[in-house]
């Protein structure tokens, strides 16, 4: 029962997030990844996942700071974050990222400014509602 | 399909091995693929990895790139295909490419976020053959050894004319893919670095190796022959049929050559097209430690590029290569040379690669200069800056613009040739420039030159001759700078060959100021520093060849006229002077030939008056013979040029050359230089 119940509230999670689309179909596949012999695959790419696209938006935090914005170095981190995102669903993530990339292509920079807070937004509203997922 | 075609073929060659009946081959074929996979972002590396074990292959990944090509560099036949990210923080996912296809002629595919279709246009044009959209689905993973097989059937194809060698290949190869190679045909022919994929390929999988037999290896040798074949015949009127007949393989088949000229004139093409490259692949190619077999195989592909180009006689260039192969050693060194040869050479781009090896020699610290063609009044001191230049990578590298994207690639191999061309320009401009700004440390010089791989070196250093030539004739014992600013010339180039390790020395006397002695001690015996400058004549290529000639230059002699130059007796001879590449047919060359004293081995000073005499004339004459000093030194178990090249051999390979060059060119009087000079 207990456990039924943990699996239902998981199942509503996983659910709910597919309906918000912070998580989109390439998570289903990296749930079809994990098996038997690696039950926590999807915890695994997710921890990676989180603990390497903090570094990537604080650079990019750090990069907006300085003056002559290094446009082409907040880019290519831009692009991995995005590879990232996409690779393990982060799809409201990567939806900001891309919009970033834009704006940041344009040459907007107080566009750009705004267009990063609301990709960090974004993206700790990813990790808050993935991390309960993952603990249950 | 492949699919089919194969299953058919495998059924009936096969006999054992995985491929049997059709069914086998769908149920086991994909599994066990050999992948290696190549991501900086760690997230994408892991699902990568998940996805492909679940396809049942074997993953291997590496987060960045010179990992990979190392990785592939050690075990040639150990992979199947690559996956490579496209942005990559150490290297461009296309160099990466660039490079695998060179070296090693495996598959890749292209990964990316980016779906631009520029991007993609990019991988095509560097010829991946696939290119993916991030993230990566696991259904495309799937069909991944399509492609693997679909290559070897293509290689097989070029066998399959070639007839009754086939045969013997085909058989499927139960056996390692060691045996494989060895049963295709031809002869052992080494995988250079186009083939290696067969090899790996026959291990891996029967089907494919059924498919692969007739797989024709490039090796240096052969790929020498055929550069020679394509020079005699001018690359522009260079048709399959001809250079077959020209190289008179048996068992070679018109489509064997055909589709090698291809890759050969793309190669040429991105050399000259490519500048950028060469620091980069230098720098790459030092940062790699280069197993030394990527080194020589880049040089190698160097070497056949200048041999194509005409450059570099199909023998030096083979020795060249030879050199490099053996040269496990140096490495750092080469892509400096490369790099710098870029500059000069406008044609060759093998050569910097030469140079390239050079270089390595430089990390050997065996100076072997092979001085082609220099003009004779490169005077030691120009070997000596060539050295310099091959030693300071750094500087090299720095001073060498990069030219062509190729410096970069170590990789042996990889970009190759289309690296290996830029490098050889960059080096070789590097060599010049270094050589000019490092005027006392020739000796260091010359030998990197020589070092593993030389043979591309030398071909950068053809370039470079014409430099240093051109200052060279200014001054005496300047260094031997090789005029970078000739560039357009090249061939000759003199490239400091790496030094042979039976060249004991090269002693740059007075005016050069490197430090010959002991260079050149090492391996084969080899000429220690060689400095084959190129006859800035664009037709000299040949004259020049990087050979290994350690020649003993002694600088002193070097400033009086180029007689005085070929006077060892003047200079130390022990020393490993820079053979200048007189070959070119410069009669400065001349002068500078006889700086170069070419100590191989244990050449003793004394010796090496005569025998830098002796040598560069050898030199000048025979290309191929100093590609073999060159390789001499060090190591080179799979060199081709056995270590004991001695001096004579050199000698007469110098006058060979000189021989060869002056026919063609006017300006290598070194005939009757040479000879007379050498005072011995």
């Amino acid at each position: 029962m207990e456990s039924k119940h943990v699996h239902e509230q998981i199942a509503a999670m996983r659910q709910s997030f597919f309906n918000e689309e912070v998580l989109n179909e390439n998570f289903s596949q990296l749930e079809q990844l994990e098996g038997k012999d690696n039950p926590n695959f999807v915890e695994e790419v997710f921890t990676m996942y989180l603990r390497d696209s903090i570094a990537f938006l604080e650079t990019i935090e750090e990069a907006m700071k300085t003056i002559p914005i290094d446009s082409i170095k907040m880019d290519s981190i831009l692009h991995q974050l995005k590879g990232s995102s996409d690779s393990v669903g982060a799809n409201k993530v990567l939806k900001e990222v891309n919009k970033t990339r834009q704006v940041l292509g344009k040459g907007n920079l107080e566009r750009t400014k705004a267009s990063i807070l609301e990709l960090r937004k974004e993206y700790d509203n990813f990790k808050t509602k993935l991390e309960p997922y993952f603990q249950i | 399909m492949n699919v089919s075609s194969v299953k058919g073929s495998m059924s009936i060659s096969s006999s054992t091995s995985t491929w049997k009946a059709g069914d086998t081959i769908s149920d086991q074929f994909p599994a066990g693929l050999r992948v290696l996979v190549v991501d900086d972002d760690p997230t994408c590396l892991m699902i990568l990895e998940k996805m492909l074990i679940a396809c049942l292959y074997k993953v291997t990944k590496c987060n960045r790139a010179e990992t990979a090509l190392s990785k592939l560099r050690e075990n040639k036949n150990g992979y199947d295909i690559v996956l490579s990210d496209v942005h990559m923080p150490d290297m461009d996912g296309f160099k990466l490419l660039e490079h695998i296809g060179l070296e090693m002629d495996l598959p890749v595919i292209m990964m990316s976020a980016d779906d631009g279709k520029q991007v993609v246009m990019k991988g095509v044009t560097h010829g991946a053959c696939d290119y993916l959209i991030k993230p990566v689905r696991i259904e495309a993973l799937k069909n991944l050894w399509q492609h693997v097989v679909r290559k070897r059937k293509n290689e097989w194809k070029e066998f399959e004319q070639s007839g009754s060698v086939e045969e013997g290949d085909r058989q499927p190869k139960q056996s390692d893919d060691a045996d494989y190679s060895s049963s295709a045909n031809e002869g052992n022919w080494k995988g250079s670095k186009r083939r290696k994929d067969e090899e790996e390929e026959t291990d891996e999988r029967d089907d494919t190796s059924t498919l692969k037999k007739p797989r024709v290896v490039w090796s240096v040798e052969l790929h020498q022959q055929f550069v020679a074949a394509v020079n005699q015949l001018g690359i522009d009127k260079a048709v399959p049929k001809k250079i077959l007949e020209l190289m008179n393989v048996p068992g070679l088949t018109r489509e064997n050559v055909a589709s090698h000229l291809q890759k050969y004139r793309l190669y040429l093409r991105r050399l000259s097209g490519v500048s950028q490259h060469q620091s980069n692949l230098s720098t790459i190619i030092s940062a790699q430690d280069p197993t030394f077999g990527s080194l020589s195989s880049l040089s190698g592909l160097d070497l056949q590029t200048l041999a194509a180009t005409g450059q570099l006689p199909a023998q030096s260039l083979a020795r060249l290569q030879a050199a490099g192969l053996g040269r496990a050693t140096a490495k750092s060194a080469v892509p400096i040379t490369l790099v710098d040869q870029r500059n000069i050479f406008s044609f060759e781009n093998p050569k910097l690669r030469f140079g390239e090896g050079q270089q390595q020699h430089m990390t050997n610290k065996q100076q072997v200069n092979l001085l082609h063609g220099i003009p004779t009044t490169m005077e030691p001191k120009q070997l000596v800056s060539l050295r310099h230049a091959a030693q300071s990578v750094g500087n090299m590298n720095m001073q060498v613009p990069p030219h062509g994207p190729q410096s970069s690639q170590n990789n042996p191999l990889l970009m190759q040739m289309g690296q290996q061309q830029q490098q050889q320009q960059s080096r070789g401009q590097i060599l010049v420039d270094s050589t000019i700004n490092h005027a006392p440390r020739l000796s260091s010089m010359g030998q990197p030159i020589l070092s593993n791989g030389m043979a591309t070196n030398v071909s950068s250093r053809s370039g470079i001759p014409e430099n240093i030539r051109a200052p060279g004739y200014s001054q005496t014992p300047s260094m031997l700078n090789f005029p970078m600013n000739h560039a357009s010339e090249l061939p000759g180039n003199c490239f400091p060959l790496g030094s042979t390790p039976g060249v004991s020395n090269l002693t740059s006397k007075g005016a050069f100021q490197e430090d010959v002695n002991s260079e050149i001690k090492g391996s084969g015996g080899f000429m220690p520093s060689y400095d084959v400058f190129n006859d800035l004549n664009q037709h000299k290529p040949q004259s020049w060849e990087l050979q290994n000639v350690g020649i003993a230059f002694d600088s002193s002699q070097h400033s009086n006229s180029l007689q005085g130059n070929l006077d060892l007796t003047q200079s130390a001879l022990g020393q490993q002077g820079f053979s200048s590449g007189q070959m070119n047919g410069h009669n400065r060359s001349a002068a500078v030939a006889s700086k170069a004293m070419f100590s191989t081995g244990d050449v003793k000073e004394l010796r090496s008056a005569q025998n830098v005499n002796q040598h560069l004339n050898n030199l000048l004459v025979d290309n191929t013979i100093r590609v073999k000093s060159e390789r001499v030194c060090d190591t080179s178990p799979a060199n081709i040029f056995p270590d004991h090249f001695g001096q004579d051999d050199l000698m007469s390979a110098l006058l060979k050359q000189q021989e060869s060059v002056a026919s063609s060119e006017n300006e290598f009087d070194f005939d009757g230089y040479s000879m007379n000079n050498i005072p011995v």
